[in-house]
């Protein structure tokens, strides 16, 4: 893959293998009761990355974001930031702030107050505290609204409290807990940018938890998907999503089309599969499985190609079915189609031209085909 | 601080509290009901005694069931526990009746209006008990106002005798306890959504019907809530028997009260103590079983 | 359903409950200012028993007397009551908590002449001189158990991420404790306070088991003479008494209205600008 690697991957340090990491979690495992939480999990992250864990809820990553600020203690691994060992240091010592879900904005206290109680814990003095209040309160453009309550805020205002207070120590580390959970659609994309602005400004670490994969997608330099309080898959937004490692991630992270088969061949990394229950052949790339060897292959739909015509070759790569359901989304469509084998497959296509007739409509026959690199073949 | 530390201090301090001032006078009442009455000071004599007549250390352990046998072989004891029960039941029913549908046309009020009718039912609650009690001897004595009034209307033509009667004092415990029963179905009844009866209609059940099959079954943990803050203390209540009830309201309060003040047997009041609480601790498990349970609901 | 209009079913239900619980009341107040002795027959308007009142020694004493003990009562009760609250909120685990639940709970229903002996028992055990502080005693203990209750389910609806987030800025525990919890919670206090003073300047039951010479609270002054006849005094007594927790109720309904009102009204303005 080296080829289609752009100019900032380059940079990235999580693939110089001379890099140290900023953050080390070592074998964290913790459980309440009989619940597993988090399991044997281990992770690094470097300085200045803005790293998303994701995952549905209960699979452990909010719990994973509380051990790393203090609120939990593990049971079994430990964690360091920046070489020291945090095991055992309690949250107020440590250099970690944290941005809470619910803001826990203090309601008997103005913004300032609120911006200002971190530094007023370290005793430092009144100037220094009214200066960083006026500059947190410009970063995050809130100028004049230091003497309101956070009842007096509206929940776009109070989300940008919440990160000055969380910023004004500036810390090594900064939690996030679904920041953007409670704002509306138009204002949480808006947000997404701000807060990578802020990121991308201050070079502080973040690390941000989120059920929403199109807000990870769109802010992290990279993500782990969690599933059941393990990590299935480290990686920047377009290798998870572009080559996912097992069936969960690849039905987490977008939509995928799941075909299972057995490989009838393997050759110069190219494999042959005989997928029975969708009816048709499949080459794709990839090797270390041997003829014989049952797999799944993963296609996105929108790398999937919908034709009317036969089309040349249908050796490989190419299945005939029947369109029973057509979701239109504006942008573009999704087709379900039935092969003939019976067997689902969703197909995504650009609705490039304005459209009142539909070329293709229910119950046409159609060919899907695809190009050999189209899908990937999962390890589980 | 040492968290751990700290929590323990804060346990620790109302629980030695309570254990010093709640819970070792209870047994302190156990052990006084073995006791025999006396005329000394304390009027009762010790449950173990260490030196035997000749002064040599031999501890004896005294106990005696005189009390137990007294409470259970006398016709008036157990009358007293009897009638009690029967007006704290009763009561409770009237307050029930009485209760719920102010509770819900209080629940149904527009809301800016619930405060303040909250408020109004609470403030009798903080105005003094004895002072409530008090008033109604006014209005219910033979030449009170409640029989002048009807006698001036021409209802009756001799005044009602209510005052010194179980009326007077099943009157006075629902007036007294009618904010215990109320606040309960309130808050149970404020929280029902009002789309349940909505739904309820919707699919066919007309008002009454909706109103036993979905409201009524709903505030079930109001009505026993209610139901046992009214009728735990109704038992052993002795300020409104003793001052609106006549000398046949033979209320356990109110006997237990005579023991100790008038007769000065304070085993024997013991003993009616520990048989009271004995009666009620069915009622008053359930009803912290209710509160822990709702306190676990809340946080959720 | 309209909720917002009442059903002529409802209003008359408020309006029969509602004169229940306070024509007694009124009829109370109106006769304290009766020129006649007679409580049940108007003579005239006249402040004449008022006076009396201020001249009656005794009266006078055992108001006094019940004002130091409801106000060191409440408070004690208050601090050990708020530990409490505490306790059984925060606390789910720990060796003999189902105790510590019974012995809050069990006094909120208690029959007061079962708590009444048993404390007076312990008091004779201990060979304690009964008076103003063993009616003290006993009034921080029952009314501890309110205040319980009262600061418990105020934490239970509380945001712990507040006291996480004064944590995760550098506030050690008990600077957490006193800066965001107690501030925020000093409502509850200030409610539990209240009611435990309330409490204790109502209560006869428990007192007359507890005091001894000296120590004759107000109700159990009152009690001896209501055993005497209704008297205008009496109405007159109670009718202060009703005044000052009435004002004391409103005014506190009216500052938390307002509070919310003022509240209300910020939150639209922020809504407003978005």
């Amino acid at each position: 893959m080296n080829d289609t690697r752009t100019p900032r991957a380059r940079i990235e340090p999580w693939n110089d293998p001379a890099a140290s990491a900023y953050v080390r979690v070592e074998g964290i495992a913790k459980s309440f009761g009989a619940q597993v939480a988090v399991a044997n999990v281990d992770l690094a992250i470097h300085k200045g990355e803005f790293f998303s864990l994701l995952g549905p809820s209960g699979c452990g990553k909010t719990t994973l974001l509380r051990m790393l600020a203090g609120f939990e203690t593990p049971d079994a691994g430990r964690i360091l930031i920046d070489g020291a060992d945090m095991t055992g240091v309690p949250p107020h010592r440590r250099p970690v702030n944290m941005m809470f879900q619910s803001y826990a904005l203090f309601p008997h206290m103005t913004v300032e107050q609120n911006i200002a109680f971190g530094l007023r814990q370290d005793g430092a003095p009144k100037a220094e505290i009214a200066d960083r209040v006026a500059e947190m309160l410009a970063l995050v453009k809130l100028d004049g609204f230091g003497r309101r309550k956070p009842h007096q805020l509206s929940g776009g205002q109070r989300q940008r409290v919440a990160l000055a207070r969380a910023l004004v120590k500036k810390p090594k580390l900064l939690l996030l807990d679904e920041p953007l959970g409670a704002l509306d659609r138009r204002l949480r994309e808006h947000t997404q940018f701000e807060l990578v602005n802020i990121q991308e400004r201050l070079g502080i670490t973040f690390i941000i938890v989120t059920h929403d994969q199109e807000e990870a997608m769109t802010m992290s330099s990279r993500m782990a998907v969690m599933e059941h309080g393990a990590i299935r898959q480290v990686g920047t937004p377009a290798e998870v999503y572009e080559r996912p490692a097992s069936r969960f991630v690849a039905e987490f992270l977008g939509d995928a089309n799941i075909i299972e088969g057995r490989v009838t061949s393997s050759a110069n990394g190219r494999l042959q599969i005989a997928a029975e229950a969708a009816g048709c052949t499949i080459a794709v790339d990839g090797d270390g499985l041997a003829a014989g060897a049952p797999c799944a292959v993963a296609f996105r739909p929108e790398k999937l190609t919908l034709a009317k015509d036969q089309p040349a070759d249908t050796s490989s790569n190419a299945v005939a079915g029947t369109v029973f359901d057509i979701a239109y989304l504006g942008d573009m469509s999704v087709y379900h189609v039935r092969t003939d084998a019976g067997a689902t497959l969703r197909v995504a296509a650009a609705n490039s031209q304005r459209m009142i007739e539909r070329p293709i409509t229910w119950d046409d026959r159609v060919w899907v085909t695809w190009a050999p690199g189209a899908g990937v073949v999962l390890d589980r | 601080m040492n968290t751990s530390w700290g929590k323990r201090l804060v346990i620790a301090a109302p629980y030695l509290w309570l254990g010093l001032f709640f819970l070792i006078p209870f047994l302190i009442v156990l052990k006084l009901s073995f006791a025999e009455v006396v005329l000394a000071r304390p009027p009762y004599t010790p449950l173990i005694e260490w030196l035997n007549a000749a002064g040599q250390f031999a501890p004896k352990l005294r106990v005696n069931f005189a009390n137990y046998l007294l409470l259970l072989s006398d016709d008036l004891y157990i009358r007293s526990f009897l009638i009690s029960l029967r007006i704290a039941f009763f009561a409770t029913l009237i307050a029930l009746a009485v209760g719920y549908p102010l509770a819900y046309a209080m629940a149904r009020a527009p809301e800016s209006w619930r405060a303040i009718l909250v408020m109004l039912v609470i403030l009798p609650f903080w105005t003094s008990f004895l002072i409530r009690v008090y008033a109604w001897i006014g209005i219910l004595k033979n030449e009170g106002l409640l029989n002048a009034a009807l006698m001036a209307v021409g209802i009756i033509s001799k005044p009602l005798v209510i005052m010194n009667t179980d009326w007077a004092v099943y009157i006075g415990i629902v007036y007294s306890y009618l904010p215990f029963m109320v606040l309960p179905l309130y808050a149970a009844l404020e929280k029902q959504d009002p789309s349940l009866l909505e739904a309820a209609a919707d699919l066919g059940a007309p008002p009454w019907k909706a109103f036993w099959t979905v409201t009524v079954p709903l505030s079930l943990p109001g009505i026993v809530a209610g139901s046992l803050l009214v009728f735990i203390p109704a038992v052993g209540e002795f300020v409104i028997p003793d001052i609106l009830g006549g000398s046949g309201t033979l209320m356990i309060g109110k006997t237990l009260w005579a023991e100790f003040f008038n007769n000065r047997d304070w085993p024997l009041a013991s003993a009616i103590a520990v048989v009271l609480l004995v009666v009620l601790v069915v009622p008053i498990v359930w009803f912290q079983r209710q509160q822990a349970a709702r306190a676990v609901e809340d946080g959720r | 359903m309209n909720a917002s209009r009442l059903s002529t079913v409802n209003i008359v239900a408020l309006t029969i409950g509602f004169a229940f619980l306070y024509v007694p009341i009124l009829i109370l107040i109106v006769f304290s200012f009766n020129e006649s002795r007679l409580v049940t027959v108007w003579a005239g308007f006249s402040t004449k028993w008022y006076a009396a009142l201020l001249e009656n020694r005794q009266i006078m004493d055992a108001a006094w007397i019940t004002l130091r003990v409801a106000i060191v009562s409440a408070t004690v009760a208050t601090i050990i009551g708020t530990l409490a609250g505490l306790t059984l909120a925060r606390f789910v685990r720990f060796r003999g908590r189902t105790l510590f639940t019974g012995m809050i709970y069990a006094p909120l229903v208690m029959p007061e002449v079962i708590t009444g002996l048993a404390l007076l028992l312990l008091f004779v055990a201990l060979d304690w001189d009964r008076g103003y502080w063993t009616v003290t005693l006993a009034h921080a203990t029952f009314s501890m158990a309110y205040v319980a209750v009262i600061v418990q389910s105020r934490l239970v609806g509380f945001d712990r991420s507040l006291e996480e987030a004064a944590m995760d800025l550098g506030a050690t525990p008990l600077r957490t404790f006193f800066a965001v919890t107690l501030t925020l919670i000093a409502p509850a206090l200030i409610a539990g306070w209240l009611l435990a003073f309330t409490l204790s300047l109502d209560d006869l039951v428990i007192a007359s088991f507890a005091s001894g010479p000296g120590a004759t609270t107000l109700p159990m002054r009152i009690y001896s003479q209501v055993r005497l006849g209704v008297t205008p005094e009496i109405n007159a007594i109670s009718t202060i008494l009703i005044a000052i927790v009435a004002c004391g109720a409103v005014a506190a309904t009216l500052v938390q209205k307002r509070s919310l009102v003022l509240r209300r009204r910020a939150e639209a303005a922020a809504r407003a600008d978005v």
